[in-house]
């Protein structure tokens, strides 16, 4: 497994000092320090978040992962919990809130509605998907999931933390520094993401002789 | 009994003989009023015939009959059955209608509402822009005429989406290849966007003028739609001088997903689930007021033993909701965490109910037109009646013990104004605002649906109209909702807990309702127009929380920016209600 070759570092303690010192990667110490203190974003959008409460609460305890600590501003926040109904009124805001975000930086999306439109996919207003715009590192499904789901989601992204690299990641890379940049979409007649300029071009201008 | 909503007590035909024809489609009540004398009429209903809450605006769009209608029902704050009264207009784009909002204040955000999704312009009116779409939006869409990008079939349920063994998306079938639809020859590089140069506008002519004397620069401050404090994901822009609050304008509709719309392509049962996406704490209750109001057009019984277990639920879900209002209250006003904490203590236990007998934690679907899906087990009873008796009304005390000697809360809380009686009226207000302005109107007794006249309990009422008898109001309810449950407990026969057979398809007779029911938020009513079909042909929810927004640029404009936060929590809010 990737995980253990960052953890095993292949490297002989000699014996008389085995019991004394401990070695392990830089790797593995740097994801440790992460996945335990992953600050969310306090960010709520529908109904998801109120499980998302419900979830630091007593009965259900997220400190328990080192996840209590909710950020209103993005600016300290190293998660983003999108939890709830992504819709094309709201997208700008939460593009905005994303780029303020310093990498490294997570995007969760919980629930049926930020993975996919949920059972309001067919709005007009609504947005299928958080996905389209931001990139998702874990899905959480369920409406709502439950707080259990929620915790099992988070786990699993302190699992995607415990396998990243500190040679390879992205926000180390000044090649790669605004690879995460997203674009702000604009409200107009409909929600233009102005990375697809060119293509609603072509399909409005053949709008008509295709209908 | 339930006195059904359009029992005339009135004869508004007979006062004005030129103006005013009664309604008489099968299946409809009430009154058509003459476009032009609106206004005369409307004054007379409030003044002379005492109606003086109007507690919904909607409009419907008859495409085949070429109308547009304007729906009003307006009721008494002393109890007793509502007015109906109409407007029909020739169906253009856009079509005129005068603005009641000199008559109601309530129906400020209305209008606007019917403006945004349906076109209808309210001549007259203060501020008439789009309220949940943004400016510049294309089109209306609850016009019946208006097809989403999505769009597959006018109603449902929809052919397979597995025709011959293979999926299809439904982005396929859209020419841009996602949930978009743009005009012809649309260029989006020319696109100039509007950036909310009304919405400042509008914000700068409701302003208050500072008096005179010292002079002092007004900033604009945005709050939200990412804010902790609004309850979700609204947003408010506010004019400051100083530390109060010259002027104010909510923005809303960053959760606005479309209800309306989708619920008129449902089939009536589908909906069930969607209501319980209303007002995401209160499932029960948004179930509820759906299915009286279908049952109400459908003309079918209740069966009782099912009577009873609505009623606890509804009355379980009004507790959780004020234990979660109380928490976050005091979360908006610096106790972070620890008395939120308390509640959903409690919270959790009620929802452990709600998962028994329904199956799911906060979205339930547990309502059926004619009873409940599923009975209650008896060991689940045993559970309600633990924690009606024991558990919530010790925790509930020492809540109260804990919070009320603490002076600091209290001086926050005590003589800052929220709304009087009068003013509360005038903005259809209602629910725990309402009643903690003086006025005792609760649904359940002033307008009695199910089987709430059965029941022994007090309707919940304070005197001064401040923050600190609008928080301890939300107490007495609990501690009545208590009394109820108790009561249900006691009372609750046994038999099926259907009166009708499943289905998947209810026959629904042509007609309209109009169903009410007191949500622990306020009133929350449902108006469904039903043409025979599967499917309703107007589907419309008149939230509490959205309609008790109107009041909030009068109940702040003055008051300091730090009780800010405590005013708008006291309406109690929800964002899925409020932009449904
Ligand atoms: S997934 Fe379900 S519970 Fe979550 S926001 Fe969407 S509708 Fe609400």
């Amino acid at each position: 497994m990737e995980n253990e070759k960052l953890s095993l570092p292949n490297y002989n303690i000699p014996e008389d000092i085995q019991n004394v010192v401990a070695i392990t990667t830089l790797d593995r110490l740097y994801n440790w320090g992460r996945r335990s203190s992953v600050w969310p974003l306090m960010f709520g959008l529908a109904c998801c978040a109120i499980e998302m409460i419900a979830a630091q609460t007593a009965r259900y305890d997220m400190a328990r992962f080192g996840m209590e600590v909710m950020r209103p501003t993005p600016r300290q926040a190293d998660m983003m919990l999108v939890s709830g109904t992504v819709t094309k009124k709201m997208l700008p805001s939460i593009v905005r809130l994303y780029n303020q975000m310093p990498e490294p930086k997570y995007v969760v999306a919980m629930g049926a509605c930020a993975s996919s439109g949920g059972p309001f996919k067919e709005g007009y207003n609504v947005v299928a998907g958080i996905d389209k715009f931001l990139p998702v590192d874990v899905y959480i499904p369920g409406c709502p999931p439950t707080p259990q789901a929620l915790i099992a989601g988070l786990i699993k992204l302190q699992e995607k933390i415990d396998k990243q690299s500190i040679k390879t990641v992205r926000w180390y890379d000044k090649n790669k520094a605004d690879s995460n940049y997203v674009p702000m979409p604009i409200l107009g007649p409909d929600l233009i993401d102005v990375r697809r300029n060119e293509e609603y071009k072509k399909a409005a201008a053949t709008k008509e002789s295709a209908s | 009994m339930t006195a059904p909503a359009s029992t005339q007590t009135v004869d508004l035909a007979a006062r004005f003989p030129e103006s005013v024809t009664a309604d008489t489609r099968p299946g409809f009540a009430g009154f058509i009023v003459k476009k032009e004398n609106l206004l005369e009429v409307a004054t007379a209903i409030r003044d002379e015939f005492g109606y003086d809450l109007l507690t919904a605006v909607t409009g419907v769009d008859y495409l085949a009959e070429n109308k547009m209608e304007v729906v009003y029902h307006a009721y008494k704050t002393t109890g007793g059955p509502g007015l109906i009264f109409r407007v029909q207009v020739e169906r253009a784009d856009p079509v005129e209608v005068p603005s009641v909002t000199g008559i109601w204040l309530g129906a400020e955000y209305q209008e606007r509402e019917a403006w945004d999704l349906m076109g209808i312009k309210f001549s007259g009116h203060p501020d008439l822009r789009r309220i949940l779409m943004w400016e510049g939006f294309e089109g209306h869409p609850l016009r019946k005429d208006w097809k989403e990008a999505f769009f597959e079939e006018e109603v449902k349920p929809f052919k397979s989406r597995w025709p011959d063994g293979q999926h299809t998306y439904a982005e396929f079938k859209n020419p841009f290849r996602d949930n978009l639809s743009f005009p012809e020859n649309f260029d989006p590089e020319k696109y100039e966007p509007e950036n909310e140069k009304d919405l400042y506008a509008s914000l700068e002519n409701h302003t208050l003028k500072g008096e005179g004397g010292l002079k002092t620069d007004q900033i604009v401050v945005n709050m939200g739609p990412h804010h902790p404090s609004t309850h979700g994901v609204l947003r408010v822009a506010v004019t400051l001088e100083g530390e109060t609050i010259m002027g104010l304008k909510p923005v809303m509709g960053y959760l606005h997903r479309n209800h309306d719309k989708i619920g008129e392509r449902n089939t009536y049962l589908q909906i069930i689930p969607y209501t319980d996406r209303l007002d995401y704490f209160n499932s029960m209750s948004n179930n509820f007021g759906y299915c009286t109001t279908v049952e109400k057009l459908m003309k079918i019984p209740v069966a009782e033993r099912a009577e009873y277990i609505r009623v606890i639920m509804a009355e379980l879900s009004r507790i959780q909701n004020h234990l979660i209002f109380i928490g976050m209250l005091m979360n908006d006003l610096g106790t972070m965490y620890t008395p939120s904490l308390y509640a959903f203590e409690e919270r959790e236990l009620i929802l452990d109910i709600f998962e028994a007998v329904s199956g799911a934690r906060m979205m339930c679907n547990y309502f059926r037109f004619g009873g409940v899906v599923r009975d209650i087990p008896d060991d689940v009873l045993q559970k309600i009646k633990d924690l009606v008796v024991e558990r919530i009304p010790a925790k509930t005390d020492e809540m109260e013990r804990f919070l009320n000697d603490n002076e600091v809360l209290m001086g926050r809380l005590k003589g800052i104004h929220v709304i009087n009686a009068e003013d509360a009226i005038k903005y259809s207000v209602t629910g725990p605002v309402l009643r903690a302005a003086g006025i005792p109107y609760d649904l359940r007794r002033a307008d009695p649906y199910s089987i709430y006249d059965r029941f022994d309990f007090d309707v919940a009422v304070r005197y001064n109209g401040d923050l600190l008898d609008n928080y301890l109001i939300r107490f007495d309810e609990i501690r009545q909702s208590l009394r109820i449950v108790e009561q249900a407990l006691k009372g609750m026969p046994q038999g099926p807990i259907n009166s009708q057979k499943p289905a998947y398809q209810v026959r629904v007779p042509a007609g309209e309702a109009y169903g009410r029911i007191e949500s622990p938020k306020g009133e929350l009513a449902f108006y469904i127009v039903s043409n025979g079909k599967p499917n309703p042909y107007r589907y419309h929810v008149r939230p509490a929380s959205f309609v008790n927004m109107t009041a909030i640029e009068h109940i702040c404009r003055g008051s300091k920016i730090q009780d800010f936060v405590a005013l708008l929590a006291m309406l109690d809010i929800v964002m899925g209600e409020l932009d449904r």
